[in-house]
């Protein structure tokens, strides 16, 4: 038998909400017992019925992806998409890297899943032949069944797969994928199998899983970073009613990672229960260092920082020479606050420690992660930490941090039941891995044309690299990779540099991450340099372009991170990028929408995650300065798409995403604790704050994939200012923009 | 002891009468489609229809939920789909979908009330409503969609 790989069979609905009579929409999809799925793949097997089981090992958190990568299995599989049934996988190494990040997944993937189409393929071909005693290459897999042209025999894929499975898997070199002109849902708009469950509430998130005997957790946590529990009392918590017991959980040791914060944690009956006692408790804290910490100081730190000279991470030509020798300078300095992920669904997660393991339901980004970080928190091994993964009300980087599991398991060991942690909205906002806050300062010499012959770019930021590293202070090579140090303009002298800055509160990737400052700082400066030559934007980008050229990207005292990809394959290509200006320009009517006294378009074009993305945004300033955005239209260049209405969708979300951050969005701490509480000060686009429409314009292309989900965030900051500055003359140098007087 | 109808069966509930509603029906009833976003009437994810009006449930307390009848989304479409419900698939609104059944809900509300809203009647009824993932286009245009059909 070549049963290698099974997945679970009951998968996360069965165990985690069939318990209660009340659950209402969930459909138990497997029945305890019944004849296993034969499973040659680890991402694909098909059962004795017909059904093409296909495992989904990446998180579903909004982007499509647990629908798209099996469409690309279906389809080298020749799958009829009305039997296909997706399984979400547990955690586990054998699928490769679960954790859904990084705008990588058709990526990273997109060769596996045909790979694993085609395997099976074969293998029910192969079934087939040896049926009707035939050559393998006269049968063909077509829409679910094996077909013989020349006999016109026909078998279906369930009656194949007894046979089939007692064949050797197929190699590499065996198996052969369909030419293009073949493909049945490569490339096809195709809704996401959840649309219809979520039209009726029957969407199953992390929130909602439930275990037997399970009780709820509210969690004091330190308020400050690095604070520890000093004493606390739980009289009065305990009085309330449905509170069974309080549990402390110990402080992380440094580096944080993904580890617990510690606290003190109220246990009870009911998520209300737990709240209320929470609210009773007593709690003192010897607050550290990091108990002095102020954004407002942190700022001044940060820009000043910016001035001086830093760590040189890129560097052609001689950029102070030519500084030196230029009549015509031009500089500018921008600043981006700390950020809030702000997921709808707040971290959450219910554990169960039982004989030395733990069982998890969690709404995680990675899986293997939870494993990890549990497995590290309670000195056991990976393997014996079960994650299931349920549906995310929302990512944008950060449940791919595990500490609210860690926190679940912990207390779960404690109190001797499983428990369930929801972060409040408090919580969320008060206990994030932050967008980091940055600071930038930019320098030109500008030819007689007005373009830069010499440009400096200097960074302050505190890095991502300080959740494991407590020292950290500089970037990493992906922070600087992200949309900075490949800056591809054709500028004959260029710097970069970074300069030093510690984190003080949590720091961690937000869709998009580095791109988003830099990005914004970027682009932002190429306005300004448009302005000043009094040249059109469009125009002036394509000229900054230059000729059409894969640029080599070759920083100082490290590799060019590109996505883990080398430049051979995926090289920083401006024919790709102007096209992608042109084509927005082009849609979006840029040449006859000439900018008005408070209405204008505004436009940046930005390379990342390997996609290349051009944004127009119309903007409407009122005689108050209140901004509005009628319009926005995007132009992406991601190589091949797999399902083209998906893509759009991830496009419009970003452009609110976009909105939201340049328009309102600010974390800011004051005595080392963070100021913002919920959405009444941590505002996001509500929907007559984002776009009214916009529009996406996909570059078809056979290209290698590339990224979806995050490379439209970058873009729409700067492309608002760039709007902004048409429409009123007023500079917006600072995000979020509703700090600057406009009228 | 409070006495409520939820979904059309009637209920009774003798915990906390201060407790919200949403918890009520999240943690006691199993109605997990309604959302917890904010607690605070922020973000529209828990809303609810008590006696046909879009409320938001994380601040309705029992006490003010007795006697009334409560329909949930699980409860919106339990007979007929709503024509909400097939707008939004139409249009393939949902990308996380989380708070897509407080959308819901708030919409059917909308439409009750004013069965051809304009943008700004759509604007005004939903800016109460936070998606984080962005589909407010979607959700503007399925709106429209399920106007037509309903009208």
């Amino acid at each position: 038998m070549n049963r290698i790989e099974r997945v679970s069979r009951r998968g996360f609905l069965g165990t985690a909400f069939g318990a209660g009579a009340l659950v209402l929409g969930v459909q138990i999809n497997e029945v305890e017992g019944a004849t296993p799925a034969w499973m040659p793949s680890v991402y694909l097997g098909i059962e004795p019925n017909g059904t093409a089981v296909i495992v989904a090992h990446r998180s579903e958190m909004g982007t499509g992806i647990r629908t798209v990568l099996p469409m690309v299995v279906a389809d080298e599989l020749e799958a009829d998409w009305k039997k296909v049934r997706i399984e979400q996988a547990l955690g586990d190494v054998k699928y490769g890297s679960q954790n859904t990040d990084g705008s990588c997944s058709i990526r990273d993937f997109y060769d596996a899943m045909r790979a694993a189409g085609a395997t099976v393929r074969l293998m029910l071909e192969q079934s087939a032949a040896k049926k009707w005693n035939v050559p393998v290459s006269e049968c063909k897999g077509q829409n679910h069944f094996v077909v013989h042209a020349k006999s016109g025999k026909k078998a279906g894929y369930g009656e194949l797969v007894k046979v089939a499975s007692t064949l050797p898997v197929p190699k590499k070199g065996e198996w052969t994928l369909k030419p293009e002109s073949e493909f049945r849902y490569i490339g096809k708009e195709m809704p996401t199998m959840e649309q219809g469950d979520h039209t009726r509430g029957a969407g199953k998130f992390g929130i909602d899983a439930k275990m037997p005997g399970m009780l709820y957790a509210s969690i004091e946590r330190p308020p400050v970073l690095g604070a520890k529990l000093k004493s606390f009392d739980d009289t009065a918590a305990k009085q309330v009613k449905g509170v069974v017991r309080t549990a402390t959980i110990d402080a992380f040791k440094p580096p944080h990672n993904f580890q617990a914060l510690g606290g003190v944690a109220v246990l009870a009956d009911s998520t209300w229960a737990a709240a209320q006692g929470r609210k009773k408790l007593k709690v003192e804290w010897d607050l550290g260092p990091n108990g002095s910490f102020d954004s407002a100081k942190d700022k001044a730190e940060i820009m000043a920082k910016a001035m001086q000279p830093g760590k040189v991470v890129r560097n052609i030509g001689d950029v102070d020479k030519a500084f030196a020798a230029a009549t015509n300078l031009h500089e500018a300095s921008y600043y981006i606050p700390l950020l809030s992920h702000a997921p709808m669904e707040p971290p959450a997660a219910v554990a169960e420690w039982k004989d030395g393991k733990v069982v998890t339901y969690a709404a995680t980004q990675n899986p293997q992660a939870v494993q990890e970080s549990v497995a590290s928190a309670m000195g056991i091994k990976k393997e014996d930490v079960t994650c299931h993964v349920t549906l995310l009300g929302g990512g944008f980087g950060r449940k791919s941090k595990p500490d609210y599991v860690c926190e679940a398991a912990m207390l779960s060991k404690t109190v001797g039941k499983p428990v369930k942690v929801v972060f409040s909205r408090e919580d969320d906002i008060k206990f994030d891995f932050y967008h980091a806050n940055a600071g930038m300062y930019m320098k030109a010499a500008l030819d007689e044309k007005g373009r830069p012959t010499a440009w400096l770019h200097r960074s302050v930021f505190p890095s991502i690299g300080s959740t494991f590293d407590a020292t950290a202070e500089y970037g990493q090579e992906f922070e600087m990779g992200m949309g900075w140090v490949d800056l591809p303009y054709a500028i004959a002298n260029h710097r970069a540099e970074n300069g030093p800055h510690k984190n003080h509160v949590r720091i961690g990737w937000m869709r998009a991450v580095a791109h988003i400052y830099h990005a914004f700082a970027i682009h932002s400066f190429v306005d300004e340099l448009a302005a000043k030559a009094g040249r059109d934007r469009v125009e002036y980008i394509l000229d900054l372009l230059g000729p059409d050229r894969k640029v080599p990207i070759e920083p100082v005292g490290m590799k060019y991170w590109n996505n883990d990809q080398g430049q051979d394959t995926y090289p920083v290509d401006t024919a790709r990028l102007k096209r992608v200006v042109e084509l927005v320009a082009e849609k979006s009517g840029w040449a006859n929408k000439k900018p008005q006294k408070g209405r204008a378009l505004g436009i940046a074009a930005h390379r990342s995650f390997l996609s290349y993305v051009a944004a127009v945004v119309e903007v409407v300033v009122d005689e108050r300065g209140r901004v509005t955005i009628p319009r926005v239209d995007i132009a992406i260049d991601a190589g091949r798409i797999i399902n083209p209405e998906r893509a759009k969708s991830q496009l419009e979300g970003a452009a609110v995403f976009g909105t939201s951050l340049a328009m309102m969005g600010e974390i800011t701490a004051a005595d080392g604790r963070i100021v913002q509480s919920n959405f009444n000060n941590y505002p996001v686009a509500r929907m007559p704050e984002a776009p009214l429409v916009t529009h996406v314009h996909l570059v078809p292309s056979n290209a290698l994939p590339a990224g979806i989900g995050e490379p439209g965030v970058p873009p729409i900051a700067p492309a608002i200012t760039s709007a902004i500055f048409a429409a009123t003359g007023k500079r917006v140098r600072e995000l979020p923009i509703r700090k600057t007087k406009l009228v | 002891m409070i006495q409520l109808k939820v979904n059309g069966s009637a209920r009774k509930f003798d915990g906390d009468p201060e407790m919200p509603l949403l918890w009520y029906l999240r943690d006691v009833l199993n109605y997990t489609g309604t959302k917890f976003g904010c607690g605070a009437g922020l973000c529209g994810a828990c809303t609810v229809h008590v006696n046909g009006e879009a409320i938001r449930s994380c601040v309705t307390t029992m006490k003010d939920a007795a006697g009334k009848a409560i329909t949930t989304i699980e409860g919106l479409g339990a007979k007929q789909e709503h024509p909400l419900q097939a707008a939004w698939k139409q249009c393939n609104v949902s990308q996380c979908g989380y708070c897509q059944s407080g959308q819901i809900m708030q919409a059917a509300a909308l439409l009750k009330a004013k069965p051809k809203p304009s943008d700004a009647d759509i604007d005004t009824a939903m800016q109460g409503n936070i998606c984080r993932c962005g589909t407010y286009q979607r959700i503007r245009q399925a709106i429209k969609i399920a106007a037509e059909v309903k009208a």
